[in-house]
This record gives structure tokens, sequence and C-alpha cells, in this order.
């Protein structure tokens, strides 16, 4: 029990610790890509120390849904943090919500910002959500049939259950429904953490934000809420996307030895998945809002087949 | 003592005297409107309370069944099962809620509008439905489903000073007949199979009926049933009746009453047919899929609030519609543990959408009571003004996204996962379902798409017309009623592990095989467990959320002490006006350009001039998205019909000599048939 409670905790701090570090690596490895020196990795946790120290305005329009959204949104991405194996399979709560579990929670943390950004009676905060909510009914059939693929792989939709039989096949998961999948889950995590070519975390043009639109109105104390809640929710995407494809590494016991070993491997294997996501940012322009419907039916595609091959390779 | 059995007999005959009680005392007391209101809806609450009780102790307990006297021939009755008794359940708890919120509702007819006529048919109106699925012969069948169609059409056209309410009951009741001429037609050839009417001979003769025979049944059912439920493309009476309605009665009709033709489809599907072939699961889950998508993509544009809802009740008719039709697959492959489990999917969100979409109507309700409009464009900044109602109605909006752990959530999942169990079957049904989810997905996601646009521009920031600026709270019955429906749809959400064994034994009664504890279990922390260790807690995601408050507050320490009130950011500009908000049309503008084939939209944009060209007076912009299936199904042949019944016009001359011929000319003929031996 008590082990136990040690691990969620442990998995918790993991979590909330190394959020803002992946966000400070991928920009420190973007401005390399760039020729540019940028600022330090650690950029990030001196933001949100920064903004936690700061007086806020608040918009004289708003309610009280305004200040409840932050908390809802980092909340619910928090819960989905418990679900999703960071650096053991035998997760304690793992049993209390699966991949669509997480993706709601994900959908449950979306949906009160976007509510919130309503709520100041800005253009840019409609504009905001608007798009925000589009994008992700664009990303949604992709990833439920990604889901589908995944777990028809695996047999189950447990996360804890599909990192452990993927780690246990060894290089056979490297099959081709495997890396279709993959393919098609990278493209939605480009969607769902807001990075270019759907979204540009770093501007702050009015007509081309879609993230930033949203959180436009908040400031101080809750701003660094709403960050660091993004920035979880951009570690839990990698971490999905690494664990659940090679999840190689990852404690199956609990070990003090194995878990050691399992955060180094998950530490190189988000670092990797930045610096792939900082290459593909580079080296892409944003495209305009109308034409994400062909980058994710790109995906979409991709995650149909790697059903199909499923199917041919297995012989239905 | 009583036993068990007369008990259960008091229960129900207490129901229906209840309800009688309401009618009759409506009418007697129709003079004074607040006391004509209030006994004849507390008499359907407590009618509903008696039904309540009656169903769960039917679910638990056994089948009843009541003869009523009759000949050989027309034996009506009664008879109760599960499947029927849980229907009963879904409609006892609306109406229990409705009638409570009706009570302050109809204040708003007082003095205008005969209370006591909408009384009484709100009781008989309920009564009908209850007998509906209830009754255990066809033809008592289709006399109170007869009943029942023409008591909501009056209902429908209870505001019938208004013309469009007055086109809604007549688009509603040619509709609602060709529906019932189809079930007409699917019953007339399962009675001529078994020789009665009688729904228990129904059952033997269903399955021993030739292929071709059960096929016409099966698809004159799903027209007929189908026409009621709302399926696309028989769906198009839906978005003119619900709206046209008093909103009580729409939270019944949307929550409710298109619920009988879903029992009604898997009594002859699975109970008549046996499920008879493996098209028509496909076919059922086609069709569900379809008005799933369809439905909310007509919701997402849609600017009349009530309009919306009734686009969003064909969606999730369609979720349900998935749900049974996936069953249908798996009990056709023989695989009954499987169809059960997609089966309970399927009655879990029929029973979470009778709530929610019960509580959101009864919400569009009281906006309009309160600013007498409909249309989302002139709503805004309610959440100040409303307070209660907006809290009661953001539960609705987070149970019918599907957010966790609000219980659209719950039966979400159980949908995905059922179809996510039906792959080890065969390789062409993996893509059928498949694709299926993949569409649900689509249609979750425009679900939260569409009732985030409607929360966040209906409630949220300023008022965007005087009607919502002067909003008052809703009454306290209005509140009460709204209330109850909020704390169902949370409870339904973290409490599915006292709902599954209960559905579970519901699904027996068409299923013939129980899934709980072989399919599914219930573990620690109401943990819902299905093969393959996929499971869901919601109590426990709920818990951790609670526990994880800790740290924003923390974060947030004094946060209030260090906050300024300033205008909205505006780039610089005083914008604090309803003007500069973001509206609901442009919300929904990525959508429409997405989807432009479907919505074909047309837009007008009327500009005029004062002196210069370059000064624009005033200007109109005009947009609308069109109806496909009305203008390229129904309209060609509406326009066939009249123009067929033009030339048909010749022999109504208008003359009695004429009429008076016809009915000679026939009787001579049928004589000359008798004579020549035609029986």
């Amino acid at each position: 029990m008590i082990a136990k409670i040690a691990l969620v905790i442990l998995q918790l701090l993991a979590i909330i610790a190394l959020a803002p570090l992946l966000s400070g690596i991928i920009k420190k490895i973007k401005a390399f890509f760039q020729i540019r020196k940028g600022p330090g990795i650690f950029q990030p946790y001196y933001d949100i120390a920064k903004l936690l120290q700061k007086d806020s305005v608040v918009s004289q329009n708003v309610s009280w849904l305004f200040h409840a959204a932050p908390i809802v949104s980092f909340v619910a991405v928090l819960t989905a943090g418990l679900l999703i194996p960071i650096f053991i399979t035998e997760l304690p709560f793992g049993f209390a919500g699966d991949l669509i579990a997480v993706v709601y929670l994900f959908a449950l943390a979306r949906f009160f910002i976007a509510l919130a950004a309503l709520d100041a009676g800005s253009s840019f905060g409609g504009m905001g959500g608007s798009r925000e909510m589009f994008v992700a009914s664009l990303v949604e059939p992709a990833l439920m049939l990604s889901i589908f693929a995944i777990a028809l792989n695996v047999g189950s939709t447990n996360l804890g259950y599909i990192s452990q039989t993927v780690s246990a096949m060894g290089f056979d998961a490297f099959s081709p429904y495997q890396i279709l999948a993959f393919v098609a889950l990278f493209i939605i995590a480009i969607a769902e953490t807001g990075r270019i070519p759907v979204d540009n975390p770093a501007t702050h043009l009015e007509l081309t934000m879609i993230h930033e639109a949203m959180i436009l109105e908040y400031s101080g104390k809750q701003l660094a809420i709403v960050e660091l809640g993004a920035m979880i929710k951009q570690l839990l995407v990698f971490s999905l996307l690494a664990n659940i494809f090679f999840p190689w590494g990852i404690a199956q016991g609990v070990s003090a030895a194995a878990v050691i070993i399992a955060l180094l491997a998950y530490f190189a294997k988000i670092v990797i998945l930045g610096a792939v996501m900082a290459m593909v940012e580079t080296s892409t322009a944003k495209w305009r809002l109308f034409r994400l419907p062909e980058l994710l039916s790109i995906s979409l595609m991709f995650s149909f087949l790697a059903l199909v091959s499923f199917i041919i390779v297995k012989g239905g | 003592m009583v036993s068990g059995e007369m008990m259960i007999t008091y229960l129900f005959s207490g129901l229906i005297l209840f309800y009688f009680i309401g009618a009759v005392s409506a009418v007697l007391l129709n003079k004074k409107d607040g006391v004509c209101a209030f006994i004849s809806f507390i008499s359907a609450a407590v009618a509903s309370v008696f039904g309540i009780i009656f169903s769960l102790s039917v679910i638990w307990g056994d089948p009843f069944s009541l003869a009523l006297p009759g000949t050989s021939f027309l034996q009506f009755g009664i008879f109760v099962d599960a499947l029927s008794a849980f229907f009963i359940l879904v409609i006892s708890v609306a109406v229990f809620a409705v009638s409570i919120y009706s009570i302050g509702y109809v204040r708003e007819y007082f003095g205008k509008k005969n209370i006591g006529y909408l009384g009484f048919l709100y009781n008989i109106f309920i009564l009908s439905m209850i007998l509906v699925v209830s009754a255990n012969n066809a033809i008592m069948f289709l006399i109170v489903w007869e009943l029942m169609s023409v008591i909501s059409y009056l209902l429908v056209v209870y505001e019938h000073e208004k013309p469009e309410t007055r086109k809604a009951g007549f688009i509603y009741i040619v509709m609602t007949h060709i529906g019932t001429g189809f079930i007409i037609l699917s019953f007339l050839i399962l009675a001529g199979s078994s020789g009665s009417f009688n729904f228990e001979t129904f059952r033997a003769a269903g399955v021993a009926m030739p292929p071709l025979l059960r096929d016409m049944a099966f698809v004159f059912a799903l027209i007929g049933f189908g026409t009621k439920a709302g399926i696309v493309p028989l769906h198009i009476w839906l978005p003119y009746a619900h709206p046209a309605a008093p909103s009580n009665v729409s939270a019944l009709m949307s929550g409710v009453m298109i619920k009988t033709a879903i029992f009604m489809m898997i009594r002859v599907f699975f109970d008549f047919l046996g499920a008879g072939q493996a098209w028509w699961g496909y076919l059922v889950l086609a069709v569900g899929t379809l008005s799933a998508i369809i439905g909310i993509l007509y919701a997402v544009v849609e600017p009349d609030i009530k309009r919306m809802l009734a686009f969003s009740s064909i969606e999730n008719v369609g979720i349900i519609l998935i749900g049974i039709g996936a069953s249908m697959i798996f009990f056709e492959g023989g695989r009954p543990g499987l169809a059960a489990i997609a089966a309970i999917a399927a009655l879990y969100h029929l029973l979470n959408h009778s709530v929610f979409k019960g509580l959101l109507f009864m919400g569009a309700g009281s906006i309009i009571f309160s600013t007498h409009t409909k249309n989302i464009e002139k709503l805004g900044g309610l959440i100040k003004k409303m307070p209660v109602s907006s809290v009661l109605i953001l539960v609705g909006v987070l149970s019918i996204s599907a957010l966790p752990p609000f219980s659209g959530f719950v039966s979400e999942w159980l949908t995905f996962q059922s179809l996510l169990l039906g792959f080890n079957f065969n390789t062409f049904t993996m893509i059928v379902l498949s694709i299926s989810a993949a569409v649900l997905a689509l249609t979750g996601a425009l679900a939260a798409f569409c009732f985030l646009k409607t929360f966040g521009i209906g409630f949220l920031a300023l008022p965007r017309s005087e009607h919502a600026e002067h909003a008052t709270e809703a009454n306290t019955p209005m509140l009460l009623g709204m209330g109850l429906f909020a704390i169902l749809s949370i409870l339904l959400g973290i409490l599915p592990f006292y709902i599954l064994p209960a559905l579970d034994r519901v699904t027996r009664t068409f299923i013939g095989v129980s899934a709980f504890s072989q399919f599914f279990s219930i573990s620690t922390f109401g943990t819902i467990v299905l093969p393959a260790k996929s499971s869901l807690s919601t109590p426990l995601l709920l818990v951790l959320m609670f526990i994880f408050l800790l740290v924003p507050f923390l974060l947030l320490y004094n946060a209030r002490k260090s906050r300024a009130i300033y205008e909205t950011w505006g780039c610089g500009q005083p914008v604090s006006t309803s003007r500069n908000e973001y509206t609901a049309h442009a919300f929904s503008k990525p959508v429409e350009m997405w989807f432009k084939n479907l919505y074909r939209p047309a837009r007008q944009t009327e500009a005029t001039y004062s002196a210069s060209p370059f000064l624009k007076e005033s200007f109109r912009f005009e947009s609308r998205v069109e109806q496909v299936f009305e203008e390229y199904i129904y309209d060609p042949v509406v326009r066939f019909v009249m123009a067929k019944s033009q030339s048909a016009k010749v022999v109504q001359t208008g003359s009695i000599h004429a009429y008076l011929s016809y009915i000679f000319a026939t009787l001579i003929i049928l004589f000359m048939f008798v004579i020549a031996g035609g029986s």
C-alpha cells in the first residue's frame, strides 16, 4: 500500500517536474535548428515561477466559470497522468481508466479552457475556442481509429497492459501496423500539443493563434496554471507515444533499480521525440486552418491502413 | 399482508389511476389555472412514483401480465417483462422531473391558454406511452400507439396561433402516419404467419417464417418505428415538432417518446424475428451511424436552441442504434455475450439520453420562459442572470458532450468498447465496426463543439439583446425539476456499477444470456471490468480529481487579493460591448466550411449607403444552410403527389349525384365479386 502511494506520488512529481523541462528542451532544439542561441532549457520554470508571483488582471465581463476553468482543466490533465505509464507498467490506479478515458479527460480539459475563452466577450477568445474545438473534431476520428489499431494488436485498451505486452514483444513490435499507427498518432500529437503546422505555440499574432487566443485573458497565477497544464498535457501526449510504441526499459515490477533505469529511459525517449517534433516544426510552415482537414485525413488514412494491415498480416 | 403479485397489480393500477385523476381533474378545474396546473402535474408525478416502484420490482422480480376480458380473436392484455419495465422506468423517471418542472413552466400560459386542456393531454400522453410499452396485442398496441401519436400532435400544436407551429404539426402528423402504415404492414405479415394478433404467438411465428417474409417484416418495422425514432432520412419531423411543442412536452417527446420506438425495434428485431439475418444488424448499424453524424452536423449550425436539441436527439438515437446494430450482428453471429454488452451500452445511453436531453429541453424552456427568444444569437450573459439554471444546464451540456465523469461518457465508453469487442469476429465486421467507431468519435467531438457553442454563446460574456439583458432566474418548481435531472446525470455517470447489473437483467430478456461475471464484472471502486483488462472506474476518477484540486488551490493561494478588474483586451480599443463578441454563426463557421458539400450554405448580403459609397448606412447579412433531405428527397415527392392529385381532381366534381353514383358502382362491383364466388 505504501509502495503504491509512493509510486503515485513519484509519478505525479515526475510529471509536474519534467513537463516544463520538455518544453524548454524543445525550444532549445528548435533554436539550434534555426541557428539561434535561444533561451536556456530551464526558462519555462522561471516563467512559471515569475507568473506565480505576478498580480493578475481579469476582465470585468467574466463569470465564475472563467476562474474555475483553469482549475478543472489542470485537474483533468493531472488525473489523466495517473492512467498513463511513465516509468512503470503496473500503475496503481491504472484500472480507473483506459486509453479512451485519457482521451476524454483531455477533452474535458480542453472543453473548460474553450468555454472560458468565450467568457470575456472578446472576439479573440471566441475565435480561439472555435478553432480549438474544430481541430479537436478533426483529430477525434483518426485518434479513435488508431486506438482501435493499437487495441486490436494488443487485445486491450488498458495502457499499462499495452506497454507491458509491447515491451514483451521485443523487436516483433516493429510490425507494419504498429509503425502505421505510430505515424498516425504522431500527426495527432502535433495537433494535440498545438504545434506547427496546426498551431504555432510561439505566435502572438491574433489572427493565427489558437491556444494562445483562448488564454489571452488569463494573467498572473491563473495563467501559470493554464501554462503548466498545457505543458503537462504535452508531456503526457509524448509519454503516450513513447510508452505505447517504444516501451523498452519500462519497469515491470517495483524495485528501486528498475524504476531508476525506467526513468532514465523515459527521459531519453521523450527528449528524442521532442527533438523529432522540433525538427518537424522547423521544417514546415503553419498551414491555413482550412487545410488542416487534409493533414488529419492523412492521419486518418494511416490509422485505417494500420487496421487493414493488421487484418492482412494476422489473417482476420 | 398482500402477496407480491397483488402488490404489483396494485402498483400498476395505481399508476393508471393517477394519470386518470390527473387528466380528469385538469378538465374539471380548468377555470382556475394555478390549482389546475398543480393538481394535474402533481398527480402525474405521483403516478410516476408508482411507475418507478412498479418497474424496479419487475426488473428485479418476475414479469407481470394481465389479461383483459376480450374475445378469443382480440385478446387485449398487458405484459410487462424486464424490457418493458425498463422503458416504464425511463418514462416514469422523466415524467417525475418534467411534471415538477411543468408546475412552474406553465405559468407562462396562465390567462393566455387553457391549462386544463394541456394538463389533460399531458396525462393521457404519458399514459399512452406506458401502454405502448406494455401492450401485449398488436391491435391494442396500434390503438395506443395511434393515441400516443394523436395526443402528441395535439400537444405539438398547443400554441396553434403561430403559423409555424401549425406547419410543424402537419409535418409531424403526416410523417407519423407514414410510420404507422409501415408498422401495420409489418404486424400484418407477422399476424398472417401466426394466425393471431397476440404478441406471444408472434414470438413463435417470427422465427419460423419464410426468409422473404421475415425480411419484409424487418424492413417495414425498421421504417415504421424508425420514423418515430427519427432515423435519417425519416427524421425531418423532429426539428419541426420538438421545438413547436411547449418545452415540458418537448422534454418528454425527445427524451422519452422517441424511445418507445426503440423499444419496439428491440421487441420486433430480437423477440419476434430472432435477429434473423446478418445484414439486418449491418443495416441498423449503418442507419445508426448515418443518423448520428447527420443529426449532429445539422445541430452544430442551428441557431434555434430547441431545433438544435431536436437534431441532437437524432444523433443520440443514432448512437443507441449503433449499439443495437452491433448487438444484432453479434447475436446473429452466435456470440450472445458480446451482444448483451452492446445492448447494455445502447440501453445505458438511452437512459442517459432521456435524462440529459430532458434536462436540456427544460433548460431551453427556462431560457425561453425568461427571455422569450429561442435564437442563440440573441442570448448571452445568462450565467449571471440565471445562476442556478446555468449550473444545471452546464451539467447537461457536460453529460451530452460525453465528458468524464458525467453520464454520457460512461455509455459512450461502453459503446466504443462493445464495438472493439467485435474485433475477433471476421474481416468484414472488423472494417464495418471500425468505420462506425470513427464516425462515432467524430460525432462525439462535434457534439462537444455544438454544446460548447450553445453554452458559451448563450450563457457567457455579455447579453446580446434586450431580451437577454432582462432575463431572470427560473422559478422554484422549474429549478427543482432541472435539479433532479442534473443530479441524476451525475449519478448515472459515477454509479454505473449499480446500473449495469440491472441492465443485464433487462437485456437477458431478449438475448437470453447474462453477460454479468462472464463478460463484464464489477470490482473495487465500482470498476467496470471488460474482457482483456479494459476497465473504467468513474467514481475513482472523480475522487482523484477532487484530491488533485489541492495542487491548483495551493498554486492559486491568495490569488484573489492580487486581482485587478479591467476591460477585456481589445488591442487598445475599448471593446466592452456585446457587438464585439464572437457570434454563434462565426463559431460554427469552420465546421460549416469543412462540410460545405452537405450544408450548401447560401449567404445574402445587403448594404445601404448614405451619401458616399464608402459609408455604409446599414448592413444586412443573411446566411442559411440547406436541409438536404427535405429539399432533395421530400420536396420532389411532395411535388409529384401534388401534380398527380391535380389530375385526380376530375373525379372530385363536388356534385352529390356523382358521389352517389360512385357508391352505387362500387356496390355493384362488390356484389358481382361475391356472386362470382370470391371470398
